[in-house]
């Protein structure tokens, strides 16, 4: 009856049924005792130590506290790094003041600013957005300043011919040409931000879902440690899934 | 005029050591917050002749590129394998899907509770970190080698094995290497993190003491330190992306 509706949730529950079955491994492969119950909890015991960990309020309140802090540090990367990058490709002094410091920036393992958010910021919420803002503005800079540069010149000419004024180019012209890249880039950059939100919180930090699992982990508490960890991969599996699904909304104007 | 044209070139980053070099010798900033770049260079000189930076740049370089190869040599296959059979694809697009954008990092936990606190878990991790990255390039560069180019070798009486290593490998090298390029610094980022969150010897263990003992200078030769070893990696991997794609229309223009 309700005929194409249903074929799609089967469809979409067959594509993803490896993943139950590696869960109903992970499960068998316990329970037989193949592997140590310390050093794998059964799966089981995975999904009952999330739902007490939901119940308990402690779970929510360790996510919100890491995607604020996370998100807030996105957000001004992305405001501040399409700017920049806007700049550098339409402004010949800023890419000559911008170009050699970003080059120099660029191959520095961002996870190494750690310490230093430490000393300049301690261990509260601030030093933990700054190293999200720091590690997710190049990826933003280079990715519109790429996008914005491989824009075919005749496109902008021809704008201006027909009586579009400059700024009228780079909304109407400029950008949507360099959206492709740009939402690439803000794809990479969101995995950034999950990294270097958990890493962070892994070494510094007094809550959040990074250092939920380290805490977890001194304590034993394998289980618990566990279902964070999935938590922090479904969190990242479905930012990253809706932000395809908003890419393909926003691009659906080309081909 | 060459080297004219090189300082003018770098000016800003010039500009940017003068600001530095002023803002802290007129105690415009704490040195705690910001030590004054000649310390921070006598700092960087005193690691280099302790022996201290090659020590800790040569642990975390090892630990980096041993975790990156591991990566590379199973994830390239793999991706391959995944590219040309129905049963592996159905089974791992699903898991990589899932895999791809995950903090990595978040299992690093877990590594510790299997592998220890030494080398072998930090190592495990970086695999881990970098792998995901390169089995879906191997994979869409397998998908993406043209069918006719197959189809030609086929016909011309090619045995499977040459077929592999005369059309699909050098068809698809350019996407195995576009991903191996992004999987050496996650490998380098995830070295770094392993090492402060596990201390001990290594660019990242050294920093991280360094901050909890609020030993600034330490920090900042630190990053100095981290980014040489950065450059370099980054910059021998654009080297054999040049040698290994020699013949490719990327580097011979027309």
């Amino acid at each position: 009856m309700t005929g194409p509706r249903a074929e799609k949730i089967i469809l979409a529950a067959a594509a993803y049924l490896p993943l139950v079955i590696v869960a109903l491994i992970w499960e068998a492969t316990t329970r037989l005792g193949l592997f140590s119950a310390r050093l794998l909890p059964p799966f089981s015991d995975v999904v009952v130590a999330f739902f007490d960990l939901l119940r308990s309020g402690e779970l929510l309140t360790n996510a919100i506290a890491s995607l604020r802090r996370a998100f807030l540090g996105f957000v001004i990367a992305v405001c501040t790094g399409t700017t920049l990058g806007a700049g550098m490709a339409l402004v010949p002094w800023i890419r000559s003041a911008l170009d050699p410091i970003v080059q120099i920036f660029y191959p520095l393992p961002k996870s190494a600013l750690i310490p230093l958010v430490l000393v300049w910021f301690g261990l509260g919420d601030t030093s933990k957005t700054f190293l999200v803002f720091l590690g997710c503005l190049l990826p933003m800079i280079l990715s519109t300043y790429n996008g914005m540069r491989g824009l075919d010149p005749i496109l902008a000419w021809s704008a201006r011919s027909l009586g579009a004024s400059r700024l009228e180019v780079v909304r109407e012209v400029m950008l949507p040409a360099a959206l492709p890249q740009i939402l690439t880039g803000l794809r990479t950059t969101i995995a950034f931000m999950f990294l270097l939100m958990v890493s962070s919180e892994l070494v510094i930090a007094t809550n959040g879902l990074g250092y939920l699992i380290g805490a977890f982990g001194d304590q034993g508490s394998y289980a618990a440690m566990f279902a964070t960890i999935l938590v922090v991969t479904g969190l990242g599996f479905a930012a990253d899934r809706g932000f395809l699904a908003l890419t393909d909304h926003l691009l659906r104007w080309r081909a | 005029m060459a080297v004219l044209r090189f300082f003018l070139k770098i000016s800003p980053v010039l500009a940017l050591l003068a600001i530095w070099y002023f803002a802290t010798s007129l105690g415009m900033i704490k040195p705690f917050l910001l030590p004054s770049p000649q310390v921070v260079a006598m700092r960087l000189w005193r690691d280099v002749i302790t022996g201290q930076f090659a020590l800790n740049a040569g642990l975390t370089m090892y630990r980096a590129l041993v975790g990156f190869a591991i990566a590379c040599l199973i994830g390239v296959p793999a991706g391959m394998l995944i590219a040309s059979d129905r049963f592996v694809r159905w089974f791992c697009e699903p898991l990589i899907s899932v895999g791809f954008p995950m903090p990595k990092i978040a299992f690093l936990p877990v590594f510790m509770l299997w592998f220890g606190v030494y080398d072998l878990s930090k190592i495990v991790m970086v695999s881990f970190a970098a792998i995901f990255t390169v089995v879906a390039a191997a994979e869409a560069g397998t998908r993406g080698v043209d069918r006719v180019l197959l189809w030609s070798a086929r016909s011309m009486g090619a045995s499977r094995a040459a077929v592999f290593w005369d059309v699909i490998l050098p068809a698809a090298m350019p996407q195995f290497l576009t991903g191996i390029q992004i999987a050496l610094p996650v490998s380098l980022i995830t070295a770094v993190a392993a090492e402060m969150l596990m201390g001990g010897a290594g660019l990242g263990g050294a920093m991280l003491a360094a901050g909890n003992y609020a030993d600034s200078p330490g920090v900042f030769s630190g990053i100095a330190e981290t980014s040489v070893v950065g450059l370099l990696a980054v910059g021998g991997m654009t080297q054999l992306r040049r040698r290994l794609l020699r013949w490719h229309p990327e580097f011979n223009p027309r």
